[in-house]
């Protein structure tokens, strides 16, 4: 009897509470157009920030031919003949962005292979939280470090390193990247099934020969999506250089001496005093555009990547 | 059988396939399985099994879930060792070395004694890499041997026909059957001794079942074959030796004609006659 009771008074809450609804129903389809309102914020956001770019840029290139700024070995924004040849940054972006590689890529992918297929369960659970705390360092720190030790250290190994050099910046890159590296590849091969491991393993494979014939291919996609972002990370990095590497402008492939990347070029301009409307201040939208230009490039490869070979094992 | 029906006149789901006599024991004994124990942790999952496996014989393993039965095929090519915590003691002995000396290399004895999983588990690689898999990380490189290998694996497992224009594409595109057809073909590349079975059609739907059975009982004229298996008729239909697991003990093993006609235990009976499982 109360059980029927009950029932009857739940119906009627509902019922109550129903023809309350009215402002409930309104809210429920409004939702969609507000959320949509801040979804396109960002949105908007990127077209505004493109659209900066490129209109500044035009500015740019009314005074300095496009092909010059892209085949130019020598960077003189502020001399008497001021010269803008784009080279040298790239070159600097460059180098720096594959010693990082250079660093990262072995360490990383060694640590997400021991993570994923070697350490055991309680090993993990400590060791990857840490992994990535290292990503959570402000960059600033990695460029102190960079600067105050490892170059000093470098100099004992190179008597003849520059005190700002390309070297330890790109090093200290590469540290700073591992994470990414590392954290991404393990996810990707611990969402190998284990039904895979257990069939190579049933075929006589040895881990090793299991880890490289059958999980690494099998992950092969969210490993190589891991290094595009972590190149293209590595390509905007900013602070570790501008403190690290100096503001020399050269076009060199020696790696000891002092180079300037884009984004620390940016930097020493728009720190200093460039006035609105020069030449010297609209190069640094065409450099900014050239930077986007690589990291957009980058980043659309990543996913055209990790889609293209996505390994199906369902 | 008429006995069973005596007893039990409700139940009629026995096997109605004709069963003859198969069992040979001049065949040679591939595994003897003496007085072995497995715990996992503090589970006692098997307890004093004694069996033996001959060759060029079907050896069906039977009984209800958690008997311990997959253990057991498991702890042939020593994959339980994958779970953490795994204990044994006694002995099994594969052409008469324990597979539990520490001199025994376990990729050789893997090598030897092939495996079919409960799912089919093809690598994510095309069909042709998935049967090629096992001779290369063996050493075999030649492409010309490779392929003929391909070639040879997927006709004994009756796949060749509906695959040979296809080597190259994934292995994910086919069936389900034609999956598993295609990691029986892929034990076979490195042509094993013994093949384990793990309820290898239990994922399967009924045609290819039948096709996958049919597959079995031609490859016993050349490998040793102990399958694990929850379906009684299949055990039937296929098998030589049927061993009956309760609870971690074998309860019956005999050839398999003795074992669904005249069951020795009465939990062997009332097992085969569905009356639990």
């Amino acid at each position: 009897m109360s059980e029927k009771k009950k029932k009857q008074n739940v119906r009627q809450l509902i019922e109550e509470k129903n023809k309350s609804q009215n402002f409930n129903r309104k809210l429920e389809k409004s939702i969609p157009v507000l959320l949509f309102l801040i979804a396109s914020l960002s949105v908007l956001t990127t077209i505004g920030i493109v659209y900066i770019l490129v209109s500044e840029s035009f500015h740019f290139f009314k005074e300095v031919s496009i092909v010059s700024f892209f085949t130019g070995t020598v960077l003189k924004p502020l001399s008497q003949n001021p010269q803008f040849g784009v080279l040298p940054l790239l070159m600097g972006t460059l180098t720096s962005t594959f010693i990082a590689i250079l660093v990262a890529l072995p360490i990383g992918l060694m640590s997400a292979i021991y993570l994923s297929e070697y350490a055991p369960n309680n090993v993990r659970k400590i060791c990857k939280p840490i992994l990535e705390v290292l990503a959570g360092i402000p960059t600033i720190v990695y460029g102190f470090f960079a600067f105050t030790f490892v170059t000093p250290l470098l100099k004992y190994v190179i008597p003849g390193l520059d005190a700002t050099n390309i070297l330890s910046p790109g090093i200290v890159m590469g540290i700073m990247i591992i994470p990414m590296i590392a954290s991404l590849s393990e996810d990707a091969m611990t969402a190998v099934p284990n039904s895979m491991r257990e069939g190579a393993l049933a075929m006589g494979s040895t881990k090793l020969e299991v880890v490289f014939k059958v999980i690494i291919p099998a992950a092969l996609s969210g490993i190589i999506a891991s290094i595009v972002l972590a190149i293209s990370r590595a390509i905007g990095e900013t602070m570790i250089v501008t403190i690290a590497s100096g503001s020399s402008k050269n076009f060199t492939f020696d790696i000891t001496q002092s180079m300037q990347t884009m984004t620390a070029y940016i930097v020493e301009v728009t720190g200093g005093d460039a006035p609105a409307g020069s030449t010297i201040y609209y190069s640094l939208y065409a450099v900014a555009m050239t930077l986007f230009i690589f990291t957009l490039l980058m980043n659309l490869s990543a996913t055209y990547i990790a889609k293209k070979w996505k390994e199906e094992y369902e | 059988m008429s006995t069973l029906t005596a007893e039990h006149p409700k139940v009629s789901t026995a096997p109605k396939v004709k069963l003859l006599k198969t069992a040979d024991t001049n065949k040679k004994v591939v595994f003897n399985t003496e007085n072995l124990n497995l715990w996992y942790d503090e589970t006692h999952a098997l307890k004093n099994i004694n069996l033996t496996i001959r060759e060029k014989e079907v050896t069906a393993i039977i009984g209800p879930s958690g008997c311990g039965k997959s253990t057991y095929l498991k702890t042939l090519n020593r994959m339980v060792e994958l779970v953490p915590k795994v204990r044994t003691t006694g002995k099994i002995m594969y052409n008469e070395k324990s597979i539990f000396d520490p001199s025994l290399n376990v990729e050789q004895l893997r090598t030897q004694v092939g495996m079919v999983f409960q799912k089919p588990n093809p690598f994510p690689k095309s069909i042709y890499e998935n049967i090629a898999y096992g001779p290369k990380i063996h050493g075999i490189r030649n492409k010309m041997i490779l392929d003929e290998i391909v070639e040879t694996s997927l006709r004994n497992a009756y796949i060749w026909d509906e695959v040979k224009d296809r080597l190259h594409d994934s292995a994910y595109g086919l069936s389900g059957g034609q999956q598993q057809r295609l990691c029986i073909a892929r034990c076979l590349a490195i042509e094993p001794e013994v093949i384990l079975m793990d309820e290898p059609t239990s994922a399967l739907d009924p045609k290819s079942t039948l096709k996958v059975e049919e597959l079995i009982r031609n490859l016993k004229d050349d490998y040793a074959i102990v399958i694990v298996t929850h379906n009684m008729q299949q055990a039937a239909r296929i098998s030589d030796r049927t061993a009956f697991f309760l609870d971690g003990e074998v309860i019956e093993y005999d050839e398999t004609y003795e074992v669904f006609n005249h069951p020795n235990d009465k939990r062997t009976e009332a097992y085969i006659n569905g009356q639990f499982g």
